[in-house]
């Protein structure tokens, strides 16, 4: 099992920042009104980031 | 494995007009997860809606959609499932356009026991038109049309739909994100009118004048004050004050609308059959 791939559609993120604070380990955080990936390899595939993002910016393949 | 809504979204669709962190972007997913996984056809299946920010939901997704009037899904989508009942038919919009200004025709569709999915997305305001008060904005809360607190009660929309007669009833929030695909499922497989609320957060005209400081405050409150309805079920109504409870609220078997027409078009021809 290795590190997931987190892909973030910046054209689609509008900044609100429910996948940072809602990711339980800290994988996530905002730069500006970007969120971006920092941690990936902290990522327990849980997908609660891509399930309550309302604005299909963001996708994890856990392989 | 993630999972790939752009299957089900109008080509070119994207970003969506909603405001930053609003919910109805986090119901529109799990809409499209429930459909997938009842694998459902897009010609099969249509989504009716009125006016409201809510109610653009359609405008995203490739099914055969109607965004209607102001509070008449409920009455377009009655009219269509009559006309073709193998349809899968699902209406989807605000807490105005469905207990407002739709009220009646919400009602009316309950107790007929039509089978429709009516996805009610409840952010306690007229999102659209810049944050007039609801039947569901809270007692006290803050609208541009309440500016000293709202002095109303509240409807609660789970509660007037198994009074007037739905036969299944959930309610979830969109914290929960992954309960939102699963109680639609329920409801799309239910026959009957099913009534899936979902409490919702609009951050621009509701949040801001309630002292949410972000859309996250307010998905912490719907964490925090969800109650299983197994666990509520050992609650006093005291404990239970304030709560949210979520989960299948209600459900029963009773005759469906379409079915009961249908007999009565039987019996009548057969009365009639030979005196034409
Ligand atoms: C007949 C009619 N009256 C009033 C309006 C103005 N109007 C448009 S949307 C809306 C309220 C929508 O609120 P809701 O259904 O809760 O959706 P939200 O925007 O909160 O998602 C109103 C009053 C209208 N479009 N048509
Ligand atoms: S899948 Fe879970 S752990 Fe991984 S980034 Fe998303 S929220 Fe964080
Ligand atoms: S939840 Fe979506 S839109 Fe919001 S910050 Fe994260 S990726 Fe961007
Ligand atoms: S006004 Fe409210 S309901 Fe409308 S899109 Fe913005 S956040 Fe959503
Ligand atoms: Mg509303």
């Amino acid at each position: 099992m290795g590190i997931p791939k987190i892909e973030i559609i910046e054209k689609y993120c509008k900044g609100c920042s429910i996948c940072v604070e809602f990711c339980p380990t800290q994988v996530l955080q905002m730069d500006g009104f970007v969120a971006r990936v920092v941690k990936p390899e902290a990522c327990i595939k849980c997908m609660q980031c891509e399930l309550r993002c309302p604005d299909f910016a963001i996708k994890v393949y856990p392989e | 494995m993630a999972f790939d809504y752009e299957k089900y979204i109008r080509p070119g669709k994207l970003p969506h007009i909603w405001c930053p962190g609003c919910g109805h972007g986090i119901v529109m997913k799990g809409l499209i997860r429930a459909i997938d996984k009842c694998g459902l056809s897009k010609n099969r299946t249509a989504i009716i809606s009125g006016i409201g920010c809510a109610s653009r939901l359609p405008g995203y997704v490739d099914f055969n959609t109607v965004h209607t009037a102001h509070g008449r899904a409920a009455a377009f989508a009655t009219g269509m499932k009559m006309a073709d009942p193998g349809l899968t038919v699902l209406c989807v919009g605000g807490d105005g356009d469905g207990v407002a200004i739709g009220g009646n025709h919400f009602i009316h569709a309950c107790r007929r026991n039509i089978d429709i999915t009516y996805i009610i997305m409840n952010n306690h305001i007229y999102g659209m038109t810049g944050g007039q008060f609801s039947p569901c904005t809270p007692t006290d809360g803050f609208a541009s049309t309440t500016p000293y607190g709202n002095p109303d009660p509240v409807f609660d929309i789970a509660k007037l739909a198994i009074g007037a007669g739905a036969t299944f009833v959930a309610r979830t929030t969109a914290y929960h994100a992954n309960q939102i695909d699963k109680m639609i499922v329920e409801g799309i497989q239910h026959k009957g009118f099913s009534v899936i609320e979902i409490l919702d957060c609009c951050p621009t005209s509701y949040g801001r004048r309630n002292k949410f400081r972000s859309v996250v405050e307010m998905m912490k409150q719907h964490k925090e004050l969800a109650v299983p309805v197994t666990a509520a079920a050992k609650m006093t109504p005291e404990d239970l004050q304030g709560k949210i409870i979520t989960g299948i609220l209600h459900q029963e078997e009773k005759p469906e609308y379409c079915e009961q027409y249908a007999r009565l078009i039987d019996k009548v021809q057969a009365q009639t059959a030979g005196k034409g």
